[in-house]
């Protein structure tokens, strides 16, 4: 079994190169789904559902806590890549640890929040704003478990010497789940119409 | 090793694609050929399923109540089953594989020239996922309470409750079989666009990609924008079923008319999303039998952008009677005539191509012309349909049905045979019988027209779908109507039979049938300029490319096709 890919894959013909123009289009398949599901959460806000009011009881300090997390996590995936470029695994290796790091951090304290809401009987099955509140973000979570997995995949290869190209990848990821965030954010604890 | 050693290895690679054990080389692929194969022998299979549930449920409407002869009495919660998984198994586990992740794997890389899709083994996981979704729908069938049957639109809350649908299980496995087709299809996607992008043959312009890769390319835009919402709605279905949320029960807050926008915001994109890779496929069919240059390249590219677009905004037609605001529907009338503007004028640049050809009726070209014409049938009713005062007398009738069947089993069925028939010397290196391919034509579109055209008249007598015995009704159970439909099933039947032809002759020919040469079409695209098959790694030398697809009959040359690979010193 050959391991070096066919020659298409080392073909650019529209000057991008394969890598990262896959990975723009699995973000635009991305943005279709999270899209869809902040378009119905929006509807059914609109449409003055009742139980919306409860974003009141979501916890913004711990939704602040968790962004400036994230985004400190999107600075430390651009200095691993800024690092890989000069060619620094070691150094890179570590940026990436960090990025992961803040990921722990972030998932820690989602489930900090996730318990203190579902023992105060806020449960997913309690109103639509709750379920749109644990479908969002749980599915916004997943994305982040997904992308630590494949960071540490990739922090070893550069280790051994290939795949620098990666690191770039997974950082415009990183980038995107960390904007999904940025729209989450607001509208799950701080819109409060 | 670093990227430059490697690249340089793959480079040389390429050249001396070794020979693969049988597990590597059919069970486990990476090559797309047969990846390709493997969706469109699954599609084929999935195919006999739907059209072995097609014929138990149509016995029923023929011989109401009578033990139906190979599989038994059909009950109502049964029919409903039917009809449910004829449908979906027919979009999702027939068109797509076959239109899009079949023919799609087969020819882009063929026809671009390359060697392989950018990501193989994403290739190969597409495939797998698909697969895995195949046998979970199969599975949902056998499971307690029987596979789901709340149509394959599946509306809450039918779908979503346990106690109206008693298919508790088959609803759930049913929404994860569909879930994970869509997961299959957005990776093999993603795939497709970057190769078309990215690992064209040194000289191919934008403008010289082939009609049938530029469609599945578009298809697959339009897939991947318009599943992504229904994606988020399938986990909030399933998240009703299972664990109790009210996305879609109005008895806890939520609303049932939203999954019927997710869904038809879906669903009516994805008519165009199997409707262009037929439409391309065709376009190059017809090229090549009427030895003439496609009429319009440009504007047959623009009318589907155009047709794309406006698909995203058409969606609510299927709502009219669902309780939507008058006002709201009148738009949508709009954008639903004005989507017929870009496909008629694409389908008279299709007759214009065949305008003063030297037409030459071989399969393929009887198989793209027939296309033609029926589609020509389902787009024309569909302006009915688009209309909403006529909209509320035809909603949900047989003239809803009639209509979409002009213009799936075209897109489908037909759109399938001229693809195989058209390709099949590229893929096993023999040539189909010709004899045995036409008998099987005939016999394919006759009998379709004697199903679905009487099926027209049914829904002006006011005859409702998804009822699984018209007896019970006076006004429907009349002798005249019950003929129609025994004439409607009996030519389904002539119709299955006549399959086996095709199949007697595609296994016949794959062993048997006469030795193809590269070229027997006479074609320009670059897959005929390689050996029937090719071999692993596609092309002994990667060619060059000089000129557009559909240089045919150009004066001035001996030749009346001009490859797309010949230098332009080769001009005698």
């Amino acid at each position: 079994m050959s391991m070096h890919g066919p020659i298409a894959t080392h073909r650019s013909a529209s000057g991008v190169p394969t890598g990262r123009l896959a990975t723009w289009w699995l973000l635009a398949s991305e943005i279709f789904i999270f899209g869809g599901l902040v378009a119905c959460f929006l509807l059914f806000k609109l449409g003055g559902t009742p139980g919306f009011e409860d974003a009141s009881l979501t916890s913004v300090t711990a939704g602040a806590v968790n962004t400036f997390v994230l985004l400190t996590s999107s600075l430390s995936i651009v200095l691993a890549h800024a690092a890989i470029e000069k060619g620094d695994q070691k150094k890179s290796f570590t940026y990436i640890w960090y990025t992961i790091g803040a990921g722990l951090v972030f998932l820690g304290i989602k489930t900090y929040e996730y318990t203190g809401k579902i023992l105060d009987g806020h449960t997913i099955t309690e109103n639509i704003f709750w379920s749109f509140y644990y479908t969002m973000t749980g599915l916004h979570a997943l994305h982040v478990i997904g992308g630590m997995v494949i960071m540490a995949l990739i922090s070893f290869d550069i280790r051994k010497g290939y795949n620098y190209q990666r690191v770039e990848l997974i950082g415009i990821y990183w980038h995107f789940v960390d904007l999904v965030w940025i729209f989450l954010f607001p509208l799950l604890y701080i819109a409060n119409f | 090793m670093n990227q430059a050693a490697t690249k340089i290895k793959s480079e040389t690679n390429v050249q001396q694609h070794e020979e693969l054990s049988f597990l590597y080389k059919y069970i486990l692929p990476l090559d797309h050929k047969i990846i390709g194969l493997q969706y469109i022998f699954t599609g084929l299979i999935m195919a006999i399923i739907g059209g072995y549930f097609a014929y138990a449920f149509r016995m029923q409407l023929a011989f109401p109540g009578e033990v139906v002869p190979l599989y038994g009495l059909v009950g109502p919660g049964e029919y409903n089953m039917l009809v449910t998984n004829h449908g979906t198994i027919m979009i999702f586990w027939v068109a797509m594989p076959v239109l899009i992740a079949g023919f799609g794997n087969y020819i882009i890389p063929l026809m671009i020239g390359c060697d392989d899709m950018v990501f193989p083994r994403l290739n190969r996981l597409s495939f797998q996922i698909f697969l895995v979704s195949a046998l979970v729908l199969i599975l949902s069938f056998f499971v307690r309470g029987g596979g789901f049957g709340g149509a394959w639109t599946s509306y809450p809350p039918l779908s979503s409750v346990a106690e109206y649908s008693l298919t508790d299980w088959g609803s759930s496995l049913w929404i994860l079989a569909v879930a994970l087709e869509f997961v299959s299809f957005l990776l093999g996607g993603i795939n497709f666009i970057t190769t078309t992008m990215n690992a064209r043959a040194p000289g191919m312009k934008m403008m010289d990609i082939p009609i049938a890769v530029w469609f599945i390319d578009i298809a697959v835009i339009l897939f991947m924008a318009s599943v992504g919402p229904l994606f988020a709605g399938a986990v909030m279905l399933f998240m009703d079923q299972r664990i109790g949320t009210t996305f879609f029960l109005a008895s806890g807050g939520g609303d049932p008319l939203l999954w019927q926008h997710l869904f038809w915001f879906f669903g009516h994109p994805e008519v165009y999303v199997v409707l262009l890779p037929t439409m391309g496929i065709v376009a190059d069919v017809i090229t090549v039998f009427s030895r003439k240059k496609l009429f319009g390249y440009r504007t047959i590219l623009y009318t589907a952008f155009a047709t794309g677009g406006l698909s995203f905004i058409v969606w609510a037609h299927h709502q009219f009677i669902a309780g939507i605001d008058p006002r709201v529907a009148n738009v949508f009338v709009v954008t639903t005539v004005l989507i017929s503007i870009p496909l008629a004028e694409m389908m008279f640049s299709y007759i214009a191509t065949l305008y003063g050809g030297s037409i030459e009726f071989k399969t393929p070209m009887l198989w793209a012309l027939s296309f033609l014409a029926a589609f020509l049938i389902g787009g024309v009713t569909g302006i009915y349909l688009g209309a909403s005062a006529l909209d509320i007398y035809f909603h949900d009738s047989y003239f809803v049905l009639a209509h979409f069947h002009y213009t799936f089993f075209p897109i489908t069925i037909i759109g399938m045979f001229a693809a195989l028939t058209f390709w099949f010397p590229k893929m096993f290196g023999r040539m189909m019988n010709e004899t045995l391919g036409k008998i099987h034509f005939w016999g394919t579109f006759i009998p379709f027209n004697c199903i679905f055209l009487p099926l027209f008249l049914l829904g002006l007598a006011g005859q409702n779908r998804r009822v699984y015995n018209f007896q019970n009704y006076p006004d429907l159970a009349r002798q005249e109507l019950q003929d129609i439909r025994i004439f409607a099933t009996v030519s389904l039947i002539v119709l299955l039979l006549f399959q086996f032809v095709f199949i007697y002759n595609f296994f016949v020919s794959m062993f048997k049938g006469e030795k193809a040469p590269n070229n027997p079409w006479n074609a320009n695209t670059l897959e005929w300029s390689t050996s029937s098959p090719p071999p692993h790694g596609n092309f002994k030398a990667f060619p060059t490319v000089y000129r557009g697809a559909y240089e045919y009959s150009v004066p001035g040359r001996e030749m009346d096709y001009w490859p797309q690979n010949e230098p332009p010193e080769g001009n005698k």
